[in-house]
């Protein structure tokens, strides 16, 4: 679950005439990790099988004052490819393959306690004829278990240098670095490994005998665990609770900060407004910038406590868990488990979730996974929720212990868990009868306590990617949006004609927005809106929240703090419907906002995750039915709902 | 080695459920495995016994299935079920792999010795 939001960078790194050295390895044999520690260079660690599914490059510094350029290949089981991210693994390891450029050197992970299955990797790899260099990790957990190998028997046994690593520690991994320096001087051995599958259980045999090996004992630490954490009744149990804890614990741990980023906001607003001489400069400084980006920037605690735990999660090994509980309802919607880590990456973000799918060997369920992914609950909602929830429910309300804004903020996760699974059951339904089923299995990793490093990692990746996000969008959106927004300012002459007193800033500002080219945009959409209870307002944050959702957020922000910049929050709550038949009630009254939940939990606005469909499904064609397909479903979700609510409150 | 398709694996696995199935004793270490043309589909917690061979229709389905370490000759534990019965944890070649009904009926199963 890589990643943060937004569409990759396809370029590499820049280091023309460099040396390349590929990392090749099983999933969960700690071969991330090596990479990170080897490059220092941001790429995500966990202990989940398949996490690995861009391709990550970075700059290693070598032994002799050198750099090479390390490359980390998806994790794969085998070189006889069944997924499009292991094929990525057969063509970089394929000299005659002139689509890559194939690597002067391979680091092979292997993981010194699953030995007897690893090595089978091992032999296809050394049977490509490139320069190896095995090395060996998890000896400490080999060693805890009661399992030992002879590091020096096992290089002449392979014939290719072996190094021990443990967790990127520095001595051991200074002298891979030496190594590393000149892949060409590596031993290699005299008689590559049989081929035949059967012939190479025999060459692993003797491998393993002449490296004095002794397989570790059963962990107990994980048999324990998993005695109640895949229990039938305990285990699912469990999953529910942690599914619920994990979002009490990113509204109630995250309020304090967002509080206080809230308030270094403001008072960057006061200044602005006291010091800016020029009077629309100043309104535009401190409405438009400060007040949009800030809007945004301060559901930066939640995305933080959001990859926090998710990276716990994984890390542990208790995502391979939950995908094996959820396997069985997966198979219901003609899915399979590791689906549901694409879906489940998801949760933080749909363009690693999308690009997640990779790992799944046939196309249609990778289709059907793409058009699903979507609809999980992704961080850029998060903003957009919490605003609507607080709006729509005081967080001192409580149901027992519980906070209800948390149980609503669950209830939709879980909606857009449901949603997800019916549309990816709905496109594999339509695309049935595309190639035979392709195996489906899964590792169980023992528990492992993931290293705060690679925790760290992952949440300020998360954090960086974020707040790139919003300078990239929705910085730009929101200019365009202020704009509109305030363009064109009215005379004085105009003002005293409607009645207004030129000398108001607030009222000349509310009567700017109501007579602004946004406001002429968002009346020309009420005929498509209106039956979802939406004013010109929420119009404009809903067009403008197609390019990033959170620029929703930051629209009403704008449009709050034009009518009282002092507290945009009360401004929300007390704004009127101006016109038509409801002129003069609150604009968001609970049905409203309950329409505007499901909107948002349903429509595709996002324009990294269209650009991401196109580019990982290969034509415009499912992007495009996955918007239409969105939109109509949250349209017609959105007036359901509002009906629903109107007649329950 | 015979090879038939994924669908009459099923079948056959199906079919091998409703039937009397393979004597299992909950006390004992590994049940005794008697008779011919089990598959690892059909044994139950706490069972074991060796790899005898894989049919799969797809031959890189099979491959995959070696690759991960279910060579003839392997012993194979069953862990524990998915709370639906499917998919299934197994224990081979020193690691702990969970496998659906479809993949470990293609699995086939001898004795242990």
């Amino acid at each position: 679950m890589s990643d943060h939001c937004g569409p990759p960078s396809a370029g590499g790194v820049a280091l023309v005439g460099a040396r390349r050295i590929a990392l090749v390895g099983s999933p969960n044999s700690g071969k991330t990790t090596l990479f990170n520690a080897l490059t220092g260079l941001r790429a995500k660690t966990g202990n989940y099988p398949g996490v690995t599914v861009t391709r990550y490059e970075g700059i290693a510094e070598v032994g002799a004052g050198g750099q090479v350029v390390l490359e980390d290949l998806p994790g794969t089981y085998s070189l006889v490819a069944i997924s499009p991210d292991e094929q990525i693994v057969a063509s970089v390891l394929d000299p005659a393959d002139e689509g890559t450029a194939t690597p002067e050197g391979l680091l092979v992970t292997l993981d010194a306690t699953t030995m007897r299955r690893s090595l089978r990797l091992v032999a296809q790899v050394l049977r490509r004829g490139l320069p190896v260099c095995v090395v060996l990790t998890f000896t400490d957990e080999l060693t805890r278990r009661q399992g030992r190998v002879d590091v020096a028997a096992l290089r002449r046994a392979l014939g290719v240098p072996v190094v021990a690593v443990v967790g990127g520690r520095r001595q051991q991994l200074a002298d891979l670095r030496d190594l590393m320096a000149d892949p060409s001087s590596w031993s290699r051995p005299v008689v590559p490994p049989p081929a035949e599958p059967e012939e190479v259980g025999a060459w692993i045999e003797s491998v393993l005998g002449a490296a004095g090996y002794s397989a570790p004992q059963i962990d107990e630490r994980t048999r324990r665990l998993d005695a109640v954490l895949l229990h039938p009744v305990w285990g699912t149990l469990v999953f529910f609770a942690t599914m619920f804890a994990f979002f009490q614990i990113i509204f109630a741990v995250a309020a304090p900060a967002q509080a206080g980023i809230e308030s270094v906001f403001a008072w960057l607003g006061d200044q602005a407004r006291t010091r800016v001489g020029i009077d629309w400069l100043a309104a535009f400084i401190a409405d438009g910038l400060i007040g949009g980006v800030g809007g945004v920037v301060v559901f930066l605690p939640q995305i933080a406590l959001l990859f926090v735990l998710i990276s716990l999660l994984e890390g542990i090994g208790y995502l391979a868990r939950a995908a094996f509980l959820m396997d069985r309802v997966m198979a219901r919607a003609g899915l399979e488990g590791r689906a549901f880590v694409a879906l489940l990456s998801s949760f933080a973000c749909a363009i690693p979730g999308i690009m997640a799918t990779r790992t799944l060997p046939s196309t249609r369920d990778r289709i059907a996974t793409m058009l699903g992914a979507p609809l999980m609950t992704c961080s850029a909602r998060l903003p957009v929720y919490v605003l609507l929830i607080g709006l729509l429910v005081s967080p001192d309300t409580r149901v027992g212990p519980f906070g209800v804004q948390g149980l609503v903020m669950f209830a939709l996760y879980l909606v857009g868990a449901i949603s997800a699974m019916l549309t990816a059951w709905l496109f594999s339904r339509i695309g049935r009868s595309t190639g035979p089923a392709l195996p489906f299995y899964m590792e169980m990793p023992p528990y492992r306590l993931p290293s705060l490093r690679s925790v760290a990692l992952a949440v300020w990746d998360a954090c960086r990617g974020f707040l790139s996000k919003v300078t990239r969008i929705i910085l730009g959106t929101t200019i365009v949006l202020w704009l509109l927004l305030n363009l064109p300012a009215p005379s004085d002459d105009e003002l005293r004609a409607a009645g207004v007193d030129p000398a108001d800033t607030t009222a000349v500002a509310t009567y700017t927005i109501d007579h602004s080219l946004a406001a002429d945009i968002g009346h020309a959409v009420e005929p498509v809106f209106e039956p979802l209870g939406f004013d010109w307002r929420i119009n404009v944050g809903v067009l403008a929240s197609l390019s990033a959702r959170e620029v929703f957020v930051a629209t009403m922000g704008q449009v709050a703090a034009a009518q009282n910049p002092d507290d945009p929050a009360d401004a929300l709550a007390t704004m009127r419907v101006q016109e038509g038949p409801r002129q003069g009630e609150l604009l968001f009254t609970p049905p409203v906002l309950a329409a505007l939940l499901v909107f948002f939990l349903y429509a595709l606005q996002c324009m990294s995750t269209i650009a991401v469909l196109r580019r990982e499904s290969g034509s415009w064609r499912w992007p495009v039915i996955a918007f239409g397909y969105l939109f109509a479903l949250a349209w017609v979700m959105a007036a359901l709902t509002r009906v629903v609510v109107a007649a329950v409150t | 080695m015979s090879v038939m398709s994924v669908v009459s694996m099923r079948r056959r696995a199906l079919a091998a459920q409703t039937a009397p199935t393979a004597p299992t004793a909950p006390t004992a270490p590994a049940a005794v495995l008697t008779g011919t043309g089990l598959s690892l589909a059909d044994l139950t917690r706490g069972d074991a016994g060796v790899v005898a061979g894989i049919e799969a229709a797809d031959p890189a389905a099979a491959h995959r299935l070696l690759d991960l370490g279910f060579v003839p000759g392997t012993p194979v534990e069953v862990v524990r079920r998915a709370p639906l019965r499917d998919p299934v944890v197994y224990r081979v070649a020193g690691y702990e792999i969970a496998l659906r009904r479809a993949q470990a009926a293609c699995i086939r199963i001898s004795p242990l010795t």
